[in-house]
């Protein structure tokens, strides 16, 4: 056997989400000007703030360009080739469960994620996102008892508009960036969520975007709204079916923290990730960023990525209250020809702000994965602190792993310290292991899962032995 | 007294690494209760064969057999030679980062109870029944909660194999040069928790330069290695022959010319 078999042999993986559901849907046509974004907003009966939010958006990102500085190596995109709105059909007029169309039910039941009463998780509240529209929010009303609000972002437009306008676009505005700025144009659904004062959110709060036509691309935007000495902790979950087309996902998520607030946001991104010589996949372009807009208020980020083709994302914390934290935990998993490029920014404003950075790269077969992040302390960030630590794991000859870390500091009162690592999964580690009667497979899972366990002990309970198992079907040839 | 019953046998095996010969011919036969030391030079192919027996899959047989337990061992991947019952000290035990001792050895003694039709031991049950194993080779408790290996000294490392032996309990074990690097007290540990763990139904080879160890456990047979052969079998005495004289003086009867 030559070095590399034994392992590329494990790599070799199924992605058991690719499946494609047959559902007629309503599609406008391709492309993106004024008149699209008008048809867009009309359909969804917005009010009139939020159409003008869209095509002041749509002039800003007409006048921009792409960020080429990621290195990330794919085809000009074509925007006038993108459908930018899909819905399953007649899915305005549902109401309840009962009439949402039984394909797309037992959609999310394949994927694990019942949407029905009986099936539930118990302590999990889904919001359940299909192309572009949101198909069911569960316990709504539970929720309610304790003032939360969750539902999709276009039910939040209609029932909450003075919310969804104080907020939106303010963490991120719309000319942040290229893809923040289409997004703004063009977004179709999402998730929203909002704690009242005081409310400890009583149960997790999740949202799982599937994207199944191959056309389309993904624009959700989600907004998530802790107010004083309120706490949330939320996850979300995204799947594709296997198109040989590239499909672009381009997201935004805001999040703001007040006094005393505290947010968690979990990911676990498994878009299809194009075939083993990187046809397909997803291209998934996303802004998230938070602001501690309170005193001694939290927001925590963390992700596991493994899916896409591409992925550019560096979910960020605005440190502007004073004592506030930002955390973020990132395990991203490539292989095959797969490109990540991700990591965090952390803006520390306020007195004593508090950041941490723990990142855990995977790479495999021919792929690239980057970390690029940002520690700013500005001048009057006193006692500002930072701990970064950027661990890349190589397997395999053939995979690259880089680091790119950004460290600029306004404050001499200030810390920020860094730590990186490279190593390797060894053919003599694996033959280490084997020789002790741990298969090939188990053996790899097991130093993946030693390797991101800083991170996995972040997740929440319930998520972490999924990601855990996620990585290691990843990375399993047999599970499929 | 019943006739003692054969564990391992080697039949002119040949091979190596990279497309480089390494072996060529050894010959060995291992009985229940026996302990075989193998000596020779650097590069003389001792390791090889460990690592042929234990199923390294950067070495290629081109010729020859390994039986154990009238199983055909080069069939088998290198986790179902564990299983069965062969172990392989190493010579430089590799660290395993982030993964824990004791996770490490709760899944590996799992595995092997399986074909021994034991049950599975869980976290607790585990953790009472490695204490016993601990004494053997004097190590602490807190080694189990470190990353296997993971910043060892060298003296830890190959207690840590020797723990590992206990653990799995197998039937032949090759012990590769696991006297080297260890000061005097530690080779004593080690050598205790060797004898400790032989038995009449197992069998263990020694690999190793010196005769030191061999002080501390006594082989049965003395087999000395060149030019990937086996070229002299004694016993104990030829050890300390080979000690006073040097590798040179012992050549391969069959080969002379090749000298």
């Amino acid at each position: 056997m030559t070095k590399n078999s034994t392992v590329s042999k494990v790599l070799e993986k199924e992605y058991k989400y690719g499946f494609l559901t047959q559902i007629e849907s309503e599609k406008i046509p391709k492309g993106i000007n004024e008149d699209i974004i008008r048809l867009i907003s009309k359909k969804k009966k917005e009010p009139e703030f939020l159409l003008d939010f869209r095509l002041k958006a749509y002039k800003q990102w007409k006048m921009m360009d792409e960020p080429k500085w990621a290195d990330l190596n794919y085809p000009d995109i074509d925007y006038q080739d993108i459908i930018y709105y899909s819905a399953p059909k007649g899915i305005e007029k549902k109401k309840s469960l009962d009439e949402v169309d039984p394909e797309i039910l037992e959609t999310f039941d394949k994927l694990g994620i019942p949407l029905n009463e009986q099936k539930r998780l118990s302590n999990v509240a889904v919001d359940a996102v299909f192309d572009s529209v949101s198909i069911a929010t569960t316990f709504k009303e539970k929720l309610a008892e304790d003032g939360v609000i969750f539902c999709s972002i276009s039910e939040a437009v209609e029932e909450y508009p003075d919310l969804v306008k104080q907020y939106l676009g303010k963490v991120v505005p719309i000319n942040d960036n290229f893809f923040a700025a289409l997004n703004s144009a063009v977004f179709s659904d999402g998730s929203f969520v909002y704690i009242p004062k005081g409310v400890e959110c009583p149960m997790e709060l999740s949202s799982y975007f599937r994207i199944n036509s191959g056309d389309t691309g993904q624009f959700e935007r989600t907004l998530i709204i802790a107010e004083e000495r309120s706490s949330v902790s939320y996850l979300e979950g995204c799947t594709a079916p296997m198109f040989d087309t590239n499909t672009l996902h381009a997201a935004v998520v805001e999040l703001i923290a007040l006094d005393d607030a505290s947010i968690k946001y979990s990911t676990v991104q498994n878009w299809y990730a194009g075939d083993k010589n990187g046809v397909g996949g997803i291209y998934n372009f996303v802004t998230k960023r938070g602001q501690c807009k309170g005193k001694r208020s939290k927001i925590s980020w963390s992700q596991v990525e493994t899916g896409s083709s591409i992925t550019w994302k560096y979910p960020s914390c605005i440190l502007q209250g004073e004592d506030s934290t930002g955390e973020f935990y990132s395990v991203a998993l490539t292989n095959n020809k797969q490109i990540a490029d991700t990591g965090t920014k952390m803006i520390h404003i306020g007195k004593n702000t508090k950041s941490t950075i723990i990142s855990k790269g995977i790479s495999a077969g021919h792929s690239k994965n980057t970390y690029r992040g940002k520690v700013h302390i500005g001048s009057k960030a006193i006692g500002a602190k930072n701990y970064s630590q950027c661990d890349s794991l190589l397997i395999g000859d053939d995979a690259e792993a880089n680091t790119y870390p950004y460290l600029h500091s306004k404050q001499i009162k200030s810390n920020i310290e860094h730590e990186a690592s490279t190593s390797k999964i060894s053919e003599d580690q694996l033959f280490y292991l084997r020789s002790r009667g741990i298969s090939n497979e188990e053996a790899i899972s097991m130093m993946v899962s030693g390797f991101c366990r800083d991170v996995f002990n972040e997740l929440p309970m319930e998520f972490a032995s999924e990601a855990d198992s996620l990585l290691g079907l990843k990375l399993e040839g047999t599970v499929g | 007294m019943n006739q003692k019953k054969i564990i391992l046998e080697i039949k002119d095996l040949c091979g190596g690494i990279e497309g480089k010969d390494i072996l060529n011919g050894v010959n060995l036969k291992v009985y229940e209760g026996e302990i075989h030391a193998l000596m020779g030079r650097n590069g003389s192919g001792k390791s090889t064969l460990s690592k042929m027996i234990a199923g390294h899959p950067e070495y290629t047989i081109t010729s020859g057999e390994i039986i154990f337990r009238n199983k055909d061992l080069t069939q088998l991947d290198p986790e179902e030679r564990s299983n069965i019952g062969v172990f392989l000290g190493f010579q430089y035990p590799i660290e395993i980062p982030g993964v824990k001792n004791i996770d490490f050895l709760r899944v590996a003694v799992n595995e092997r109870r399986k074909i021994l039709q034991k049950s599975e031991l869980d976290t607790f049950e585990f953790e009472e029944w490695i204490e016993e194993k601990l004494k053997i080779v004097k190590m602490d408790k807190d080694f189990l909660e470190r990353g296997v290996n993971e910043g060892f000294s060298g003296g830890e490392k190959k207690r840590n194999e020797i723990l590992q032996m206990a653990l799995l309990e197998p039937e032949v074990s090759i012990l590769d040069e696991t006297d080297s690097g260890l000061d005097i007290d530690a080779l004593r540990i080690v050598a205790a928790g060797i004898n400790k763990l032989h038995s009449n139904e197992s069998a263990t080879i020694l690999i190793t330069h010196y005769q030191r160890l061999l002080n501390e456990i006594k082989p049965d047979f003395v087999h000395i290695m060149k030019n990937g052969e086996i070229i002299k079998t004694g016993g104990k005495e030829l050890a300390i022959e080979l000690e006073q004289k040097g590798y040179e003086t012992f050549q391969n009867p069959f080969n002379e010319s090749k000298e």
